[in-house]
């Protein structure tokens, strides 16, 4: 069971939150040329006219008060903060308001630094406080074609109190108090579910709240672990399936990568499914640009883990393979190239041949920078040396692309890349390639004779047919 | 897989053997079975070799499902159930529905034997599935093989429905969700109590609300199967909650299916119930939910119980569709603005004059251009029962408004309405206020602002009449041929092209014809080859005098033009009025005319490619009169055309004599 324990987050600090910048090639920015849009804020969806002031009672501060007095307050102050207010509403309750900030200060600040404070009767009123706060129906997407690319994210405009509750809540679960037996009555399975649905949230800073709140939880409740996953399990697959539509993907795979990391050998049959069955069909989702350095993280993982799991991967990928969009093709061949980077020989042996398939129709793609990454792979020391120790197996599959576009690639820099390749084939094994440029000439001039006969065959064949038609129609003579 | 496919097609024969021993054998029944079993086995190869082109599997699933004749018959349909069986089963959303859907309709063709020996258990199979997959497809299956199969199996069929609403993927409970209502449609009565309550409630409080609101879906199927006296127990409890849900997705449906809703329950819960959640709905703290319940507010006012609909519309509806007008969101207004003028109807002249026209004033004056354009374009509502006159004043602001519009799209969308616009305003408004706005219209940086335009103005003269267009129209049309702007001499050609069949033969000729060969001379290529497009439009219009001595002269320059487009296109007119002329609608019509005019063109000489199989076609169905037949017979000895056309020509003569 302690293998099972998940990393430290993967430098949550340094981890990209926000998306990979994808290079643009395409010159009609469709949406940089609309009016720049003012940021926009909205809030929860459960706010139903309320009409009425809220007064709260102000408290004492709890280091006014004797140490035996704390707790008592310390949960009245927590009942009080469990008030929502609305913010939409910019001039309603501002005094109101700014007491729950302070409050909230204070609490963040009590729960790191006190001792004694965590009562087995704080732990319900924590949970309470926290679900009334953070836990409400996101409001629907300000428009339906949202570009998270291009678009400005709405903001969540409680964002001053709910920050302050995330902040309270982490202190919370990693404070040295805290008891995961006694926590564990509360923070149970509809509490994991419905944090679960707030990764939807379109404001990145609650996501990343968020993602270090349920790695927390993750790490210190080993009862709610295969919950978890299983529950992540099937936001992907109805992300991938139904809707594709979610925008915390990348911060749910940034954990699993800290997850998967932690997996005890030999992997159970459950985390192999996941890999093949909802890991890499997540390849197939259009907004793939927005996670994939997470996805890609999560699938070394695994290889890194239990190196049998190679074939079925790269299987899946080259399944998967992009057929019109050269950005994502971009992807794959750079995710290729990292499980190239931890490929064992053996394991390579065993997918060369659709692997370079593949590889040779990059190679040759009209799309420069199709062609230039996965040219880029002879740049790499590992894979020329599994190259050259396959060499008769794999330049046969390359030559005949290399050759033909290092004459007809429209683009130089595609066309040199394309003389190094050539000559590094020609270094590794000579006999081979005089052999293939041989046989390519050989080849080339059989196809052309082909073409050609086929040609007049076709031509004989109209002429048939244009004399039957005239035969038919009683112009020539029978 | 190999032996998986000995065994399946071992399977699919013996399956027969029972049938022989059934007496179902008739003459050529083994050639039959040979037949369905290589169609057996060719699907199977097929389907496991290509098994990872999700393309291909989708065009599979969805043909196996007219497959039933090839394998030969009904009784060998149930051959067709495990390449199905496994498509089904597979990721791909699409190929999976469509199998479902390829199942569904194979199983109309199982007997009812067949049904339970080989249907049912498939059912089985997927409804008890590892992976979620197989089991939403389930779910699509229980209706279509409920109904005709025996009552032990009805009921382990009742209880895998009942085991899947309950399954802990949420996927599957959505399917499940989706299919309950269609699923207590064939369930007999006492089982829609028993069952079917328990599992619409359960669903209708799931924790996901993907899940719930698919319950309200189901609700209204539900509804419509029980005793009316028996809803306020078992099926209001629930809508009310789901009126109220946390999640706006929920509420949303609900105002979604308002109508539907409303139908199923009936009147009295209606006046009770919907009326006050209606309420709250268009008060809904979300646009998208407001919205939804907007653009019910006509439907949901008329099918109110009739007795005292005007009460609850003017104390319940009206006040919420009031502060709609108002709200913050342009989709909730655009939406309301999309039914309002239906409810002038429903609430007859005095309401309207005193309570709507105040409201649809303020539409129209909306900052919104989709809100003005949603209210004329339903304006013909409200003429039939105030007149259009009360708003004429307002009206006007609000096109000249939208007219001038910095989108295209709003100003093409008012452009679309002038011509409702213009019946119901009458010539004298419009003349007086629109028609210099139609008239700018025609010279729009946007292409298809004027195009849009041109197509008004000959709507506008079909309204008006002839007479109508040659005073006010037509001289501004012809004014802009001399425009230094070459798009807007264009735009005089393109309104000659919409005009001329309105416009009547005079007009054309006199006035329209002049200003179009003049422009032949136009220095712009563009300008030139419209010219020769124009002149084939109008040709059919034109009297055969001025197609003589005054179109062809031009045509034959132009079709020597330096350019190679005028070229291309003055040739193109001139066989493409060849063309016309073929067409019967000419041959009978004036038959001296359109001899004279075949000649015409034949004197263009070899050059013009002849469209022969129209003639061809013209001939052989008889539509020629004798004469034509002379002529074309002329014309073949005149060599104007090529040798081939010629003598199929001759041919075809004789053959209608």
């Amino acid at each position: 069971m302690m293998g099972d324990r998940p990393s430290p987050p993967r430098a949550m600090s340094s981890a990209p939150t926000t998306s990979p910048s994808v290079d643009k090639v395409d010159g009609f920015s469709r949406k940089s040329v609309r009016k720049a849009k003012q940021k926009r804020s909205q809030s929860s969806s459960q706010f139903r006219s309320q009409g009425k002031p809220i007064e709260l009672t102000p408290l004492p501060l709890l280091k006014d008060v004797p140490g035996v007095e704390q707790p008592e307050l310390f949960l009245k102050k927590l009942q009080q903060c469990c008030t929502v207010f609305d913010f939409m509403d910019t001039l309603s309750d501002l005094k109101m308001k700014e007491y729950k900030r302070s409050t909230l200060n204070e609490l963040v600040d009590y729960v790191t630094v006190s001792r004694g404070y965590l009562t087995e009767q704080a732990y319900p009123e924590v949970v309470k406080m926290v679900s009334q706060n953070i836990f409400r129906t996101l409001p629907p997407s300000d428009s339906n074609e949202f570009d998270p690319e291009e678009d400005e994210p709405t903001l969540e405009a409680s964002w001053p109190h709910l920050q302050l509750v995330y902040e309270f809540f982490i202190r919370f679960l990693e404070s040295q108090e805290f008891q995961p037996s006694i926590a564990k009555k509360y923070i149970d399975q509809k509490f994991v579910l419905q944090l679960l649905e707030l990764f939807d949230s379109e404001d990145p800073r609650e996501r990343d709240y968020l993602k270090t709140v349920l790695h927390r939880i993750y790490g210190k409740f080993l009862g709610l672990r295969a919950f978890i996953r299983k529950q992540i399990n099937n936001i992907f697959l109805r992300f991938v399936y139904e809707t594709e539509h979610f925008n915390g993907v990348a911060e749910l795979l940034e954990i699993l990568g800290s997850i998967i990391n932690g997996f005890a050998l030999p992997l159970k049959a459950e985390h192999k499914q996941f890999l093949v069955k909802v890991l890499i069909p997540l390849h197939t989702v259009r907004s793939l640009s927005l996670f994939h350095a997470q996805l890609a993280y999560c699938i070394v993982q695994f290889l890194e883990k239990d190196p049998t799991l190679t074939e079925p991967v790269i299987r899946g990928l080259l399944k998967f393979w992009p057929k019109t969009c050269s950005q994502k093709e971009v992807m794959y061949l750079g995710e290729l190239e990292e499980i190239l980077d931890v490929i064992e020989p053996t394991q390579f042996v065993k997918i060369q041949e659709p692997l370079f398939k593949q590889i040779s129709r990059c190679v040759s793609s009209p799309h420069f920078q199709v062609a230039e990454r996965a040219l880029y792979y002879w740049n790499n020391e590992y894979i020329m040396s599994l190259i050259e120790e396959n060499s008769s197996v794999i330049l046969p599959i390359m030559f005949s692309s290399l050759y033909r576009i290092s004459k007809e690639h429209w683009n130089p820099a595609i066309v040199a890349l394309v003389y190094n390749v050539l000559k590094a084939f020609m270094e590794m094994n000579s006999t081979l390639f005089d052999e293939l440029t041989a046989t390519y000439k050989s080849d080339r001039q059989r196809e052309k004779k082909k073409e050609k006969e086929r040609e007049e065959l076709w031509k004989k064949l109209e002429d048939l047919e244009l004399k039957r038609g005239l035969r038919s129609d009683g112009i020539i003579p029978t | 897989s190999s032996q998986q496919h000995q065994e399946a097609v071992h399977h699919c024969a013996s399956s027969r053997c029972g049938e022989d021993s059934h007496g179902k054998l008739y003459k050529n029944d083994t050639e039959t079975q040979l037949y369905s079993l290589k169609m057996y086995s060719i699907i199977h190869i097929f389907y496991n070799t290509i098994y990872d082109e999700d393309e291909v599997l989708l065009a599979l699933a969805e043909q196996l499902g007219n497959f039933t004749m090839l394998v030969g018959g009904p009784e060998y349909v149930h051959c067709l159930l495990p390449p199905l069986e496994s498509l089904a089963t597979v990721e791909e959303t699409v190929v999976r529905d469509k199998a479902v859907e390829s199942l569904r309709k194979i199983s109309q063709e199982h007997s009812p034997v067949d049904l339970e020996v080989h249907f049912e258990p498939l059912v089985k199979r997927l409804a008890s599935g590892d992976w979620f997959t197989s089991r939403t497809s389930a779910c699509g299956l229980f209706s279509v093989c409920y109904p005709r199969v025996s009552s032990t199996v009805k009921a382990e069929i009742r209880q895998h429905f009942r085991t899947l609403c309950s399954d802990d993927t949420p996927m599957v409970r959505r399917a499940a969700a989706s299919k309950l209502g269609e699923f207590a449609k064939v369930l007999e009565p006492e089982y829609v109590k028993s069952d079917i309550i328990s599992l619409f409630t359960a669903l209708a409080s799931d924790e996901q609300d993907s899940v719930r609101l698919l319950a309200v879906e189901a609700c209204v199927s539900i509804a419509t199967l029980l005793p009316q006296e028996d809803l306020e127990t078992l099926v209001m409890p629930t809508l009310r909650q789901a009126a109220e849900d946390k999640s706006w997705r929920v509420r949303y449906m609900v105002a979604d299916k308002f109508s539907e809703l409303q139908k199923a329950v009936g009147s009295e819960i209606t006046k009770n119930d919907l009326v006050p959640a209606f309420q709250n709905l268009l008060k809904d703290c979300e646009a998208e939910v407001r919205a939804a319940a907007a653009n019910k507010v006509k439907e949901f006012c008329e099918n109110l119980p009739e007795d005292n609909r005007e009460q609850i519309i003017m104390t319940h509806i009206l006040p919420c569709v009031k502060e709609l007008v108002s709200d913050t969101n342009q989709h909730v207004k655009s939406a309301l603005a999309s039914v309002i003028m239906g409810l002038s109807t429903i609430l007859g002249k005095d309401n309207t004059i005193e309570h709507l026209l105040p409201l649809f004033l303020a539409q129209l004056k909306d900052e919104c251009p989709e809100v003005r354009l949603n209210i004329i374009s339903n304006l013909d509502c409200v003429n039939e029962v105030i007149g259009i006159r009360q708003l004429s004043q307002s009206l006007l602001p609000a096109i000249v408004e939208l007219a001038e519009d910095a989108k295209w799209r709003v100003r093409l969308a008012i452009i679309e309405y002038m011509p409702l616009l213009a019946g119901q305003l009458g010539v004298e408004f419009f003349d007086e206020k629109l028609n210099t706005l139609c008239m700018a219209w025609l010279i729009d940086h946007v292409y298809a602002i004027r195009e849009a335009a041109t197509c008004n103005l000959m709507k506008l003269v079909e309204k008006f009449g002839a007479e109508w267009a040659q005073n006010t129209i037509v001289p501004k049309v012809l004014g802009m041929a001399n425009d230094p702007n070459y798009l807007h001499r264009m735009t005089t050609l393109f309104c000659i092209n919409a005009l001329s069949e309105a416009c009547g033969q005079e007009i054309t000729t006199k006035q329209m014809l002049p200003v179009v060969l003049k422009m032949s001379n136009d220095q712009v290529a563009n300008v030139r080859f419209n010219v020769a497009k124009s002149l084939q439009k109008i040709g059919p219009v034109l009297d055969s005098n001025a197609l003589q001595t005054e179109v062809k002269p031009v045509l034959e320059k132009l079709a020597t033009d330096s350019d190679m487009d005028v070229k291309y296109f003055a040739q193109e007119a001139i066989s493409g009025m060849f063309d016309f002329l073929l067409s019967t609608k000419l041959l009978n019509f004036n038959s001296l005319n359109f001899i004279f005019l075949l000649f015409f063109l034949c004197s263009f000489g070899p050059s013009i490619t002849i469209p022969n199989q129209r003639l061809q076609d013209g001939i052989c169905h008889g539509t020629l009169s004798n004469q034509t037949l002379k002529v074309i017979a002329c014309l073949s000895q005149l060599h104007t055309f090529t040798s081939s056309a010629a003598s199929s020509f001759v041919l075809c003569g004789k053959n209608t004599k």
